[in-house]
């Protein structure tokens, strides 16, 4: 009754206050569970006239760098979003930072980060801060599409492929224990649940995408049951999409063919390692990880970071960073906060940008600086038009 | 300081001396190798390289042996005891292409094969191939994969419904000895670095012990250059710049993907070769490919895997000067373009490129 009470409301004032009445409608939480699969997920409630708030972690190496970038290039193109910045320091051993960070995204519902680096001497209570994130706020599908930019010199050209990793549980899941001195044991654990949930996932976004084949990479004649489990499932799922042609392939099989012939691959949805190995992979065919953005979806939330989750230390505060990836990743936040102009002008000018090779970082052959690459996506979306503030 | 320079002169004089006692007593004679031609394009590629090393006058006995897997007491499957007691006497071997069976209630062949000997390490040499075109030039890498444990254990147990859990397991003695061979193999072969690939973010307490293994075994090789590197960064330089790698030691899963990463890299399983190390000196030399049922026994197949894994075997015995020259005749015919097989671009039979072969030999002499 009070669902159906605010929808009339919304309807009768929408017409007259436009945006503000959208968010008295969606005050009541209700409307947040309703999301369903990609496209249907109901964007968090904008508060304060408009204006969105999204949850930023800075992150280490050249996270703090990248993202200030990103909050600049926002305010000059007058992006109606505000960042909450959670800092968390990654080499304590205290939780109490990750959880805040946990809460503020669950809060806000959008989050923007860069990659916490994981000191991987510190005894195995310590988990990976990246990895608690993804599973405390149940980020099941990791998205990652690498796509040849025309301006960046690769092996191979035009690749399009749209990558689905499981991102919660199968090698990840952080258990481990010594059974014997000197002999120890992890567990891989694979369930039907959220296979059945990823391989959904991806048919769906292969779908809504016009994608026409999906193909699974597993390795289930060696891991009979846990991988076996996997490919069943994703097979289960393929039966209720005639549309969209499904096939598997054996990781190793899948990497030598990565390598040699890219372009029979068009999406692919694979367990949690696999995924890492093939991702990055991918990544590596299309020009490094500085271009390509990656974005982790949930139930309920959404977090956007660069696809191959560096965190360049080697890298960090000598302005070589390249700023694509995380310019990009903002791009698909604004997109599934549905302020799909924004996203279109930030990603144009990112592209126009991307085909000066002047302009190219070094880690794509280039010797430009970060700061000359986001001056000139500046320069290029105050050409396209819309208004900006004074730079 | 001074301490330091002893310590790392003695490692190297007993490194020295522990490589003498291994295949040097093979430098006199004929030596014996157990054949095992395998199924399907099998025994032609393995005719091919009997007839370049008879060509090449190689000093090596074939002994010919089937390992079509029999019951045997007890009702465990095992390999026929000629073929292991072969094995056992002459220490070496040159495999063809396998063909697993779907339901014939055995396991693989080469499971058995790596239960009996106990072939720990696999070392996959990829170097690129002049002659054969791949978008990557400039490859010198070798992988040497840990081959008994690790993901590949075939613990898996249902917990309920619905939950499968699978178990990788590490331990200190297969990792310790696998550094250990590859730091070895990167001294008698003059490589000058080795990283060890792991995922020890994540999976810290299995590839943390892997990963202490090869640093305690590092520290007795000093002048092998010793690196770590995340499994992810490792894929992502690899497909970018494969030329900054040079010995790569990890665990069973990740050396199956890298190492498969890499033959794509030079070109395919066609073209690369692979060795098994056993302990008690066992070793397996074999080509990866498939049996290729579709051009078996039609003279069509490409003998170099197995050719280059036979060249693989001659430097683990000693024989280098045999080892270069068949290997040099090999890339030359390749690099010339003008007799090669349909796999590589040409239309020549399989014997053609052989003859080839044996004639660049025998004009080196």
């Amino acid at each position: 009754a009070v669902l159906s009470l605010t929808n009339a409301r919304t309807s009768v004032t929408s017409g007259l206050v436009g945006h503000a009445a959208k968010v008295i409608g969606v005050a009541t939480s209700k409307q947040r569970e309703k999301c369903t699969y990609t496209g249907q997920i109901i964007p968090p409630p904008a508060r304060y006239g408009g204006r969105h708030t999204v949850t930023l972690i800075p992150g280490d190496g050249i996270g703090p760098e990248l993202l200030n970038h990103v909050r600049e290039l926002f305010r000059f193109s007058c992006v109606p979003l505000d960042f909450e910045v959670v800092n968390i320091n990654s080499s304590i051993t205290s939780e109490d930072d990750i959880n805040n960070a946990i809460t503020a995204i669950r809060r806000n519902g959008v989050a923007l980060k860069g990659n916490l680096e994981t000191n991987h001497t510190l005894p195995p209570s310590h988990k990976s801060r990246n990895n608690v994130l993804r599973t405390g706020l149940d980020l099941y599908a990791n998205v990652m599409r690498c796509q040849s930019l025309p301006g960046v010199q690769t092996r191979h050209k035009n690749i399009d492929i749209i990558i689905i990793r499981e991102n919660t549980e199968g090698e990840y899941s952080s258990l481990e224990h010594e059974s014997v001195p000197g002999v120890v044991e992890s567990l891989k654990i694979i369930t039907r649940n959220n296979s059945l949930r990823i391989a959904d996932y991806a048919f769906q976004l292969a779908r809504e995408k016009g994608r026409r084949r999906v193909t699974a990479v597993h390795k289930a004649n060696i891991m009979k049951l846990a991988d076996g489990l996997f490919l069943e499932c994703c097979r289960e799922v393929a039966s209720g999409y005639p549309d969209i042609a499904f096939d598997s392939m054996i990781v190793d099989n899948t990497t030598m063919q990565l390598v040699s012939k890219p372009h029979q691959f068009d999406v692919m949805v694979m367990p949690n390692l696999y995924g890492n190995v093939v991702s990055n992979v991918c990544a590596g065919l299309v020009g490094g990880p500085g271009l390509v953005p990656g974005a982790n979806y949930g139930r309920n939330y959404a977090v956007f970071e660069t696809a191959t989750r560096n965190t360049g230390k080697s890298i960090a505060g000598r302005n070589i960073a390249n700023p694509t990836a995380m310019l990009l990743a903002s791009c698909l936040m604004l997109d599934h906060l549905k302020l799909h102009d924004y996203a279109s002008m930030i990603r144009n000018a990112v592209f126009a940008t991307m085909n000066e090779s002047l302009l190219h970082t070094p880690d794509i052959g280039g010797q430009g600086t970060t700061s000359e690459m986001v001056q000139s996506v500046m320069r290029n979306i105050k050409s396209s038009g819309p208004l900006t503030t004074e730079l | 300081m001074a301490g330091n320079a002893l310590r790392s002169t003695l490692s190297r004089v007993l490194g020295a001396v522990k490589s003498q006692t291994q295949p040097r007593t093979f430098s006199r004679g004929v030596h014996t190798v157990t054949l095992i031609p395998g199924d399907g394009i099998g025994p032609e590629i393995s005719t091919a390289v009997m007839k370049i090393f008879e060509a090449a006058k190689v000093p090596i006995q074939w002994e010919e042996r089937n390992v079509t897997a029999i019951k045997g007491p007890g009702g465990k499957w095992m390999i026929p005891p000629e073929a292991k007691e072969s094995m056992d006497r002459s220490k070496i071997g040159l495999k063809g292409p396998l063909k697993t069976p779907i339901a014939a209630g055995h396991p693989s062949m080469n499971l058995l094969l790596r239960k009996t000997f106990d072939l720990y390490a696999n070392v996959r040499p990829c170097v690129s191939i002049e002659g054969y075109k791949t978008p990557y030039t400039d490859v010198d890498l070798v992988t040497i994969r840990e081959n008994t444990e690790g993901e590949y254990s075939g613990i898996e147990h249902v917990i309920v419904d619905g939950v499968v859990q699978s178990i990788k397991l590490i331990t200190e003695q297969a990792s310790r000895r696998i550094a250990e061979y590859a730091f070895e193999y990167a001294r008698n072969n003059q490589r000058s670095s080795v990283t060890a690939v792991h995922k020890a973010n994540i999976m810290r307490m299995s590839d943390g012990l892997f990963l202490r293994k090869c640093r305690e075994v590092a520290e007795n090789y000093k002048d092998v250059k010793f690196t770590e590197m995340y499994l992810d960064t490792v894929c992502l330089n690899m497909v970018q710049d494969p030329t900054q790698f040079d010995v790569l030691v990890m665990p069973n899963l990740y050396g199956d993907i890298l190492s498969d990463l890499c033959a794509g890299l030079i070109g395919g399983l066609g073209v690369t070769p692979s060795g098994n190390i056993g302990a008690n000196g066992v070793a397996i030399f074999e080509s990866v490919h498939g049996t290729a049922p579709d051009i078996a026994g039609k003279d069509l197949a490409n003998p170099t895997a197995l050719l280059l894994s036979a060249v693989m075997m001659l430097r683990h015995m000693g024989l280098h000067a045999d080892a270069k020259k068949i290997e040099t005749a090999c890339y030359d015919t390749i690099r010339d373009k003008k007799v090669l097989t349909k796999d590589l671009g040409g239309n020549s039979k399989c014997s053609e490129f052989t003859t080839e072969i044996c004639r660049r030999v025998q004009d080196m002499d």
